[in-house]
């Protein structure tokens, strides 16, 4: 009988193309060993909550990446919109509109990020490194420090606003299902769209997209735009669940981000990588700072911990890629 | 026969259960050089890969001096004298002469830090050696690529290598500089040093060679003096047929002007006039720098013109970026591919539709795959584009296939002109006249063709024609009854010719 030998070797050939999802899966088996409390629903539904914001961050690194880009300024774009957002909600306007006005501040500073590197011809590192200080200034600045409260709004909007980041559809958190949109419209567009294409194909080969005849500007300001948006949306989920906007919200997140989606097999070079991969390397970090909670391991030695397992799990991809 | 220094026997490589080799056997004899010729994926790569420890045999054995050998890396080779240098030259463009010659073996002091006096000094003997006159301190992206081949010549030698791999050595070089180059290998060769000479070029083969060794579909196909050779028989030994006929000539009916340009003028060209007629082929020939390539490169939208004008079907149009240059119908298949004619880590199909991807979507950027995956099946089959499917990788098909892709990429915008730029370069004997045969398809269709080649021959089968390029200027026209090899060469070189 020769299947049995076929199925192995296919589940070898699955395991070496899917080396994320492997150490994912080893790491819930692991913890649901280890501790009786990790395969519970509750438990679940609460890493998926707590990953969304990363999820949705790394989702707009992710189309940066791809392009052979960086976005470190998310973290700001999170802290600002977050503060506008209290503060619209805080002057009894519209959860909609706020949403819709934040959305949109997000975007533009995300096509300010690709204006500088187009037109500007500034390295993506470095022009989204000095928005990011810029922004988180402004920020400062706007707040002067102080927590910005939702909650001195007509109760109805407050909690209206609250649901985005603390309600329930069908017995499960709002974030999840906002996490699930963006994976769905990002894989979407990615896959099945022509912006899509170009998004690889620039990150691929710049030169040769110019030569074939499409606007790679255009596609920079797309992409960058829309890891801003994605940032925002991040920053009102976050102001949402806590009813108040820091201005330190989000410092460090592009790092979290960064780590998803390499994490999730998107190589540093650009043109290689998926959103399911991302998804994946969002769920690992999610699934890491839950299990050292869960064992108990002291904060200070949970980012040991994180870097370890990161190093470990893009090691064991490389390895992979380098044994040709 | 003597003792080789060098000896492959029976190496078979498989890369995840493909068979790329399969029992070749390669020699290198002292004080000869061989030659290693094959089509584009014959294995001749992969091969020299093996020899050098960058990649491991599945099987088979080599011996060096007539000991078994096992190289894990480049390194390992290189200490037991053997160096490669390959056809992207692998230079640091932003450290001197001397510097990349000693890169990783800088001479130090007895402090550790590095002796730039000696480096230097031994660094010009090495070049005086190669009569390269250059100061060794000039950093390597000023000097020219012919200069720069020689500084990897240079490197070779200083780390006393006794068998030197050249892969497509004269790729980028001109005729002068090929001259020099092939003096420095009959010195090596008389100073008792033994060379592997990977070429395409046949010409250079019968030049410079002792023996050649051909293989065919990572086959091993024959050993051979080159004096019991011929080029026929070396043509028949790498595709395994006999070639008649390389230009096959087809002729059509002329129409209108596709394309007019008048006075073209920047910093690259000059005054450039001239017209396509539709169903023409107009062959652009020149010497390396005479400003073809830059001429279809500014025609296209790459290159900012200052002044001049260009007429498509007799209106003047704007042409700012290539996006223009496709929106009026110039469609430009570049001579260099890997750079930017084509994408190697995206597949087929995607390759194909990049530039008229617009036609397989949706009023809303949606993506149509099942058309575009048609569409790309039907250029496959149509060119006989060799390829495992749709979705391979562009990067895992030879030379020549992706010549193809790249033409069918150009093709699928449905060009009215289109600017072929050394639509035969690096693609192997076999390719070339199926290229020849698609080109001449194109012709028939009524297309309007501008073909830049350096291969004079492939300028005079093919164009209806010509015209030369001399220091940015169309130095002369020239029709078919007129053109030749001597009176493009003579136009090339700026001595013009009495008509």
């Amino acid at each position: 009988m020769t299947t049995p030998s076929i199925n192995k070797k296919s589940l070898l050939e699955f395991i070496k193309k899917n080396k994320p999802l492997v150490v994912l899966l080893i790491l819930v088996v692991v913890m649901s060993i280890m501790n009786d409390r990790f395969l519970t629903p509750g438990n679940l539904l609460t890493i998926l909550r707590q990953s969304s914001v990363n999820a949705v961050i790394a989702t707009g690194m992710t189309f940066a990446i791809l392009i052979g880009g960086i976005d470190l300024s998310v973290g700001s774009v999170m802290a600002i919109c977050g503060a506008i957002a209290a503060t619209m909600i805080n002057s009894g306007i519209d959860v909609w509109l706020t949403v819709l006005a934040v959305l949109v501040l997000g975007l533009g500073i995300g096509a300010a990020n690709g204006i500088l590197i187009s037109k500007g011809r500034l390295q993506p590192f470095i022009a989204t490194l000095g928005t990011m200080t810029l922004i988180r200034g402004i920020t400062l600045v706007y707040t002067q420090g102080k927590p910005i409260s939702t909650t001195g709004a007509e109760p109805e909007i407050t909690k209206a606003f609250a649901f985005i980041g603390k309600g329930y559809i069908l017995g499960i958190p709002v974030p999840i299902y906002i996490m699930i949109f963006v994976f769905v419209a990002a894989y979407y567009v990615l896959m099945h769209t022509r912006t899509g294409r170009y998004v690889y194909s620039l990150g691929s080969n710049e030169e040769a997209t110019i030569y074939s005849g499409i606007k790679v500007d255009r596609i920079k300001v797309f992409v960058y735009g829309a890891s801003g948006t994605l940032a925002a949306l991040a920053g009102i989920i976050m102001t949402a669940r806590l009813g108040s906007a820091q201005a330190t919200t989000g410092e460090g997140y592009e790092l979290d981000a960064i780590a998803a989606v390499v994490l999730g097999g998107t190589s540093m070079a650009g043109g290689v990588g998926t959103i399911f991969g991302t998804a994946v390397g969002a769920l690992i970090i999610g699934i890491l700072s839950s299990a050292l909670n869960l064992l108990r391991v002291p904060s200070y030695y949970q980012n040991v911990a994180k870097g370890v397992v990161i190093l470990i799990a893009v090691l064991l991809d490389r390895q992979q890629k380098a044994s040709r | 026969m003597t003792e080789p220094i060098v000896a492959m026997k029976n190496i078979t490589k498989e890369f995840s259960g493909v068979t790329v080799l399969k029992d070749v056997n390669f020699h290198i004899y002292e004080g000869k050089i061989m030659a290693l010729i094959g089509e584009n994926g014959a294995g001749k790569s992969t091969l020299m890969k093996i020899l050098t420890g960058v990649y491991t045999r599945t099987s088979g054995e080599v011996l060096l001096s007539g000991k078994p050998v096992n190289f894990q890396s480049i390194s390992d080779s290189q200490e037991q004298g053997i160096a490669i240098i390959h056809q992207e030259l692998n230079l640091v463009g932003d450290l001197s002469i001397g510097e990349n010659i000693f890169l990783g073996r800088e001479p130090v002091s007895a402090a550790g830090n590095i002796n730039w006096k000696r480096l230097y000094r031994e660094a010009e003997q090495w070049l005086e050696k190669l009569g390269l006159h250059e100061n060794p301190r000039t950093l390597v992206r000023d000097i020219s690529v012919g200069k720069q081949q020689l500084v990897e010549i240079a490197k070779a030698l200083s780390l006393d290598a006794k068998v030197i791999i050249m892969d497509e050595p004269t790729g980028a070089l001109t005729v002068s500089e090929t001259e020099k180059l092939f003096e420095v290998i009959r010195d090596l060769r008389a100073q008792g040093r033994s060379i592997v000479y990977i070429s395409h070029r046949l010409n250079e083969i019968f030049e410079i060679c002792d023996d050649v060794t051909v293989l065919r579909d990572g086959r091993f196909i024959g050993e051979k003096p080159v004096t019991e050779l011929d080029e026929d028989a070396i043509i028949e030994m790498m595709v395994g047929r006999k070639l008649e006929d390389q230009y096959p000539r087809v002729h059509c009916e002329m129409g209108d002007t596709a394309l007019e340009v008048k006075g073209l003028t920047n910093r690259f060209v000059q005054g450039a006039s001239f017209r396509v007629r539709r169903g023409e082929i107009v062959g652009i020939a020149g010497l390396m720098g005479a400003g073809r390539t830059e001429l279809a490169r500014t025609i296209y939208g790459i290159y900012k013109a200052d002044q001049g004008e260009i007429l498509v079907e007799g209106a003047p149009v704007k042409i700012h970026c290539p996006t223009d240059a496709l929106k009026q119908g110039i469609a430009y298949v570049s001579e260099d591919r890997k750079a930017n004619g084509i994408i190697l880590g995206m597949s087929v199909r995607e390759n194909i539709s990049l530039a008229s991807l617009k036609r397989f979507c949706g009023k809303m950027g949606n993506l149509h795959h099942r058309q575009e995956e048609e569409t790309a099946r039907e250029y496959i089959k149509g060119m006989s584009i060799k390829t495992s499917g749709s979705r391979q990788l562009l990067k895992y098909l030879s030379g020549g296939n992706q010549q193809k892709v790249s033409l069918a990429k150009n093709l699928n915008v449905e060009p009215r002109v289109l600017i072929l730029d050394e639509p035969t370069r690096g693609v192997d004997v076999g390719a070339k006249k199926e290229i020849y045969e698609l080109i001449n398809q194109f012709k028939q269709k009524g297309m309007s063709i501008l073909m830049i080649s350096s291969e004079i021959p492939e300028i005079l089968g093919m164009s209806d024609r010509v015209l030369v390029m001399h220091e940015g200027k169309i130095a002369g026209e020239l029709s078919m009854e007129e053109a030749s090899q001597e009176s493009i060469m003579s136009l090339a070189v700026g001595k013009g010719v009495e008509k």
